[in-house]
This record gives C-alpha cells, sequence and structure tokens, in this order.
C-alpha cells in the first residue's frame, strides 16, 4: 500500500505519537531539575542522580532487578526458541493446540491473575516439597513464564521466514538434523534471538504486578521501590530513577529494533540474489 | 523430501542420505519431544496448572494457619478422602455488592477506552501503512518504544503532566483559558486518560499489521469501478482489516479490565476497578479464598474475549 497519506491522517498520526513522547520527554526534562519542588523550574542540576548513587534501597533493588533479568531474558530465549521451533517445524503433535494456547495467553492476562496464581502454586509446592523460598527463585520463575511467551512469538515470526533449502542441503550432504538446522537455520534466527533476549530483558526489569504477588520479604525489585515512593507522592529522585530506567530500557529494545531489522534487510538481498 | 537431489548412481551419497533420513525419522518421532518437552513442561507447571491451584482454593475456607486456608481434601482415620468444596467465597461475591459493581465498572471502563484507542489507532495505523518502507520501520520503532516501556514509568509520566501543578495546567493557565488548575488528578477522566495512554501502542501494532498486507489493487479496483473514496474505505479496507481491529481492541480490553496501576495511582477512591479490589483483598484483608473466588470469576469473564484473540491472532500469524 503505498499512496500519499492525507494530511488528516499525518495529523493524527502527530497528534498520536504526540500523546506518546511528551510525558516521558517531560519526565525526562524535569529530572534535571534543580529545585526541589517538582513543578518550579530551578535550573540545571544533576544532583538528583548523585543522590540516587547513595540511596542503598534504590542501588539493591536495581541490582536484584538487573540480575533477575539476566537470568530470566536467557531462561526465556532457550524455552521461547524450542517453542517456536516446535510450533513451526512439528506440524501435528499431541498438545500443539495447548502449547499455541499457553504462549498466547501469557500476552494478554492481565498480570494481576498471573501474579495471584502462580503466587497460590508457589505457596502450595513450599508447603509440600519445601521449594521454592519466595524471592528470587519465584520472581524468576514468574518471569520466565510470560517472557517465554513473547520469545516465541519473535522467534516463531522470524523462522517461519527462515529458507529451508540450506537445512535441506546440509543433511543431504550428510549432516544430522541438529547438527544441520545448528550450522544453518540458527545464524538466521540469531538476531531474532537476540531481540527476544532484550525484550524479555525489559519486560522483566518493569514487571510490577507480577513481582510484587511472588517475592517474599526482603526482595524488592526496582518496580517496587518506585511504586512505593510514587504512592507517597512525586519526589524529583524518582524523576531522575525513572528517567535511567526509561534510557535503558529505551536502548534496548532500539538494538532490538537494529537486530531485527538489519536482519531483514539480509534476508530480503539474500532472496533477491537467489533470484538471480 | 530429504534425498531428492541425490544422484543414485552414487553410492556413497546414497547410503550418506539414507543415513541421514533415518536419523531424521528419528528425530522426527521420538527427538521431537526434547525440543517440545521443555517448554510444554514449563508452561503446564508455571503457567497453567496455577489456575487450577486458584481454582482449589477458591473452593476452601480461610483459616488461621500457614497457608492461611483450608485443605479441600483431607483424608479422615478411615482412610477416606474427604472433598470439602466450600461454596460460601462465591456466594459471598453475590452478597457483597462491591464485586459485582467493580466488575462492571471495569468493563465499562475498559470498554470504552478500547473504543477510544480503536479512534486513535486506526488512523495513525492506516497512515503508517500508507508510507514508504523505510518510513515504515522509522514511525514503527517511534510506536514499540513505550510499547516496552513500563506501564508504571508511564504513568507517573502522564501525572507530572495532569496533576494541579503539571504541564497540562501551567499551560493552560498561562495562556489564560482557565483561571484556576483543572482538577484532573484522582478522577475517573484521569483513569480513561492513563488507559488510553498506555496502552495506545497496543492498538496501533496489529491494526498497521493487517492494514500492511491490504491488497492494494482491490482499492484500485474499486476506485476504476466508480466507487468515492469512503465507500471503498467501508465497503473494502475495513471488513479486511477486521482481524486487526478484533487482535488490537482485545489487546487493549483484556488487559484494561484487570488494570490496577493506573486506577491505583491516578484514580480516586471511587475508581475501585476489580484489579484494585483484589490487590486490596489479598494484600489487605489477607482473604485468599474470596482473592481466588475474585480472580476465577474474573477469569471466567475473559475466556470469550481470549478466545477471540486466540482466534484473530494465530490467522494473522499463519496469513
Amino acid at each position: 500500500m503505498q499512496d500519499r497519506p492525507s494530511p488528516l491522517l499525518i495529523s493524527i498520526l502527530c497528534i498520536g505519537i504526540a500523546i506518546l513522547y511528551i510525558p516521558i520527554l517531560v519526565l525526562i526534562g524535569y529530572s534535571f531539575n534543580a529545585s526541589a519542588l517538582v513543578s518550579v523550574w530551578g535550573g540545571f542540576s544533576t544532583t538528583w542522580y548523585t543522590q540516587l548513587l547513595h540511596n542503598d534501597q534504590v542501588l539493591d533493588a536495581a541490582w536484584l532487578s538487573l540480575e533477575i533479568g539476566v537470568v530470566v531474558s536467557t531462561g526465556a530465549v532457550i524455552l521461547g526458541t524450542l517453542a517456536a521451533i516446535s510450533l513451526v517445524r512439528f506440524k501435528i503433535f499431541r498438545g500443539r493446540l495447548l502449547l499455541t494456547g499457553m504462549v498466547n495467553a501469557p500476552l494478554v492476562m492481565p498480570e494481576i491473575i498471573t501474579g495471584i496464581t502462580q503466587l497460590l502454586l508457589f505457596i502450595s509446592m513450599l508447603h509440600v516439597v519445601g521449594w521454592p523460598h519466595r524471592g528470587f527463585t519465584t520472581i524468576a520463575i514468574a518471569h520466565v513464564a510470560f517472557c517465554t511467551a513473547y520469545v516465541t512469538v519473535t522467534v516463531q515470526s522470524r523462522l517461519q521466514s527462515a529458507d529451508r533449502s540450506l537445512e535441506e542441503a546440509a543433511m543431504d550432504l550428510g549432516s544430522g538434523p541438529v547438527r544441520a538446522f545448528v550450522d544453518t537455520t540458527l545464524p538466521i534466527i540469531a538476531p531474532a534471538l537476540a531481540s527476544g533476549w532484550l525484550l524479555s530483558f525489559t519486560l522483566s526489569l518493569d514487571d510490577l504486578v507480577i513481582s510484587s504477588f511472588v517475592s517474599g520479604p526482603g526482595a524488592s525489585t526496582l518496580p517496587m521501590v518506585i511504586f512505593s515512593k510514587v504512592k507517597l507522592g512525586v519526589t524529583p529522585d524518582v524523576n531522575a530513577l525513572a528517567s535511567l530506567v526509561i534510557c535503558l530500557v529505551g536502548v534496548c529494545v532500539l538494538i532490538a529494533g537494529y537486530l531485527m531489522r538489519r536482519s531483514e534487510r539480509q534476508r530480503l538481498l539474500d532472496a533477491q540474489m537467489a533470484e538471480r | 523430501m530429504i534425498g531428492a537431489a541425490v544422484d543414485p548412481d552414487d553410492p556413497v551419497a546414497a547410503v550418506q542420505s539414507a543415513k541421514s533420513r533415518a536419523s531424521a525419522n528419528w528425530l522426527m518421532r521420538y527427538g521431537k519431544w526434547l525440543i517440545i518437552g521443555p517448554p510444554m513442561l514449563y508452561l503446564l507447571v508455571f503457567f497453567l496448572i496455577p489456575f487450577a491451584f486458584a481454582l482449589k482454593i477458591s473452593f476452601a475456607d480461610t483459616a488461621v494457619r500457614v497457608p492461611p486456608f483450608t485443605d479441600i481434601l483431607t483424608i479422615g482415620p478411615d482412610w477416606h478422602i474427604h472433598l470439602t468444596l466450600s461454596l460460601s467465597n462465591f456466594k459471598y461475591l453475590f452478597t457483597d455488592e462491591i464485586y459485582g459493581l467493580s466488575y462492571i465498572y471495569s468493563i465499562r471502563t475498559a470498554f470504552f477506552s478500547t473504543l477510544v484507542c480503536l479512534a486513535l489507532g486506526y488512523p495513525m495505523a492506516y497512515a503508517i501503512a500508507r508510507t514508504s518502507k523505510a518510513t515504515q520501520s522509522i514511525l514503527l520503532l517511534i510506536i514499540i518504544l513505550p510499547f516496552w516501556t513500563s506501564f508504571l514509568l508511564r504513568v507517573y509520566a502522564l501525572e507530572g503532566i495532569i496533576r494541579e501543578t503539571g504541564l497540562l495546567n501551567s499551560g493552560l493557565l498561562w495562556l489564560g483559558i482557565i483561571h484556576k488548575p483543572l482538577q484532573i488528578m484522582h478522577t475517573t477522566l484521569a483513569v480513561y486518560l492513563g488507559i488510553i495512554y498506555s496502552y495506545l501502542p497496543f492498538m496501533v501494532l496489529p491494526l498497521f499489521a493487517t492494514l500492511e498486507k491490504l491488497d492494494h489493487s482491490l482499492l484500485e479496483a474499486a476506485a476504476d469501478l466508480g466507487s468515492p473514496p469512503w465507500r471503498t474505505f467501508l465497503d473494502v479496507t475495513l471488513p479486511l482489516s477486521m482481524p486487526g481491529i478484533i487482535a488490537g481492541s482485545m489487546l487493549v480490553f483484556i488487559p484494561a479490565v484487570g488494570e490496577f496501576v493506573i486506577p491505583t495511582l491516578l484514580g480516586g477512591p471511587d475508581n475501585l476497578m476489580i484489579g484494585r479490589v483484589l490487590w486490596d483483598e489479598f494484600f489487605g484483608n489477607r482473604d485468599w479464598p474470596v482473592a481466588s473466588a475474585v480472580a476465577v470469576a474474573f477469569l471466567i469473564l475473559l475466556v470469550g474475549p481470549i478466545a477471540l484473540y486466540q482466534h484473530y491472532s494465530t490467522k494473522q500469524l499463519e496469513a
């Protein structure tokens, strides 16, 4: 579909984008406000950022969130890739519908329901088998479940468009199916795995509701600390903290987008070469 | 399929090909469970089975112990297994009107927010779909960026705009349009603004995915046959983009019904959405069986919309 969009459409698009971005930009702007009064501009300053560096509660929470993020995204990429391969390559197997459902449902399920049900499971498990204790482990397990869904969708679409002829050629030349997959298809879908990892990392880093349910005493993630601060009122150091998290997430998403775009361009280029 | 390109006169290649075919068959038959198994098991245990636990606990009674509810399965001294199902939690949902009211309130709020998102998101997606491929990927990235940023932070950012001393009020005061600040925070309007602001990208992305695939020759055919642009839109574009409309609407509606952060931070005490009631029941009153019953009842309401979403999103992925 290529046909110049009308000025009306363009202006609605611009308004929509402005609505999405103005609050975030204002927040980042005010995080450099020297004044302790959030609504008065008192000149440029990085006071609130340096103050964060001396706040142990924030630093501990940030460290916990980053650790969980790394563990979760690694686990989610492994499980999500396996799920994507299952759904794309094995057209018929028992439980296919079940797997499709379990992969799609976390994308729309209200977090509050996922959180409450997972907590009830963890409590019952702890009661019966003595594991897992609420805290790092339970937050990581819960995050992997919904991040797997996002990785599956990302990898699935890439895998569907990947050309299988290379893999078949490798098998004709005597490679086993696993070896053939690793040598030919894996490099093609690698950018999708990388962006799946980054997106899981941002999802895990951002999650408030599920973490609040499944966490135990003493384990507060960064969003949990921010939430309790925000409930008490707007403070300038929260502005700085929120800006930092938004920038970190933004960088992850940009890299993920760049990787996907580059691999897509490469694929189109290869397709053109093949046609020649 | 696998050995198709092998020269039948070359014995080495034939043997190798047979070998790889045999191992491929083995992998197809048994090895595939090594691939399907881990994600299937993980999601079963940590996503699906938890719902069974919630269902179980919703039939239990509160008790002063750890965990704070009674067992519904008990083994008596005579080795008989007793199943005690208590329906009192579900009865309680009907007797205390706060639950019914908050269900209705949540659905109404989510419904109208979805409509506004659709009205704003459709032209946005349509405009993006009509730009060149290079512009498209940049615009998509612009839409995706807030999609991945946390609701908590974006809602907090929105608060900076709409609060009494926020940018909106200062701007309007400065322009002389209003003479005293508008009270937006802690009102129903703030909840609507919060949901629309947070969920707009969820509407635009699936809409764009269907509008982008729209066959342009159909539109040209309609125009050639003398259909005015608005008729072409109603007769061709709108019906063809229906899967995107439904997927996008469900992607906004379902999570919005269960929204907790937005009504808590932006709403007032009367903006009782079901997510907030659930949270309070759980953390405030510590009544786990009733909280489970609320969650189960809530989930039953959502089965229809979720099935609808599943149907259209898989259709879109396979198209």
